[in-house]
């Protein structure tokens, strides 16, 4: 870039286009993806070396994440704990209802205006869905 | 080839060769995850309980140990091609691109040499 002109026109960007499916869920992907890469897969880490660690490095993962013993930091970081894995659970099906739309894409399909933003919109239902019925039989059963 | 906008720089000289692969990659390491995932997610909520015991049995035995090392090798690198792109799009000066090239050739597979080596002391016993 160094030796481009400075004043050449830029297309408009984010601010001058009206908000659409489409958009919404091409920006999630991305979010989504990248918080399952560094929350997700550290947490994951964690519980995995928490494991292999033994019962003691178990336990503190569980205070820490999950179960708080009582009162403290980890009553804090615990009931965050759960809001980060609701949360994870949810990306995690966003980026996956995402990437299937985008194999579908990959092969052509899907870019009439009106399939593309329908498809768009059930990828944030489905997500959405698909959290709830995850956590329901998690807490309910 | 000329010399005045960024475009004009690169024009004429090919591709890098490297889109393709990174692009069947990232697909292949997706069809992965649709398996891994969500095998991972309701074997965790079919779980009686999530006690160290309970836990630490399922994840030695040799069908999910298997799943929990593939995660290692699958989803982390679909993950690093994912977080590359990121990064590629969001940085544009020398001294954070290098920054990002560490981040993403050397993060990803420590942290899988971590997860792989836990699982096998899981598996094949240990603590």
């Amino acid at each position: 870039m160094a030796q481009a002109p400075g004043k050449r026109p830029l297309s408009p960007h984010l601010e001058i286009w009206r908000w659409g499916p489409a958009m919404l869920v091409s920006i999630l992907h991305r979010v989504t993806g990248n918080g399952l890469a560094f929350v997700g897969l550290a947490l994951f880490l964690w519980w995995v070396g928490a494991l292999a660690g033994g019962p003691a490095a178990y336990q503190t993962f569980l205070d820490w994440v999950w179960l708080p013993p009582d009162g403290g930091l980890q009553s804090v970081t615990a009931a965050l704990g759960k809001l980060v894995l609701i949360g994870l659970t949810w990306a995690f099906f966003q980026h996956m209802a995402s990437g299937i739309r985008h194999f579908v894409l990959d092969i052509g399909a899907g870019y009439e205006l009106e399939a593309n933003a329908r498809w768009s919109s059930l990828t944030l239902l489905f997500a959405v869905s698909a959290t709830s019925v995850f956590w329901a039989f998690v807490f309910l059963r | 080839m000329g010399n005045g906008t960024s475009i004009g720089r690169v024009r004429g000289l090919g591709s890098s060769h490297h889109g393709t692969h990174h692009f069947l990659s990232s697909r292949l390491t997706a069809v992965g995850n649709l398996v891994l995932i969500p095998f991972l997610m309701i074997s965790l909520a079919l779980m009686p309980s999530h006690d160290y015991a309970t836990v630490h049995a399922w994840a030695a035995k040799p069908l999910p140990a298997t799943a929990l090392i593939l995660i290692m090798i699958n989803t982390f690198q679909h993950a690093r091609l994912g977080v590359q792109v990121m990064l590629e799009d969001y940085i544009h000066e020398e001294g954070g691109k290098i920054a990002a090239w560490l981040l993403v050739n050397i993060l990803p597979f420590a942290g899988a040499a971590f997860g792989i080596v836990s699982v096998v002391r899981i598996a094949l016993g240990g603590a």
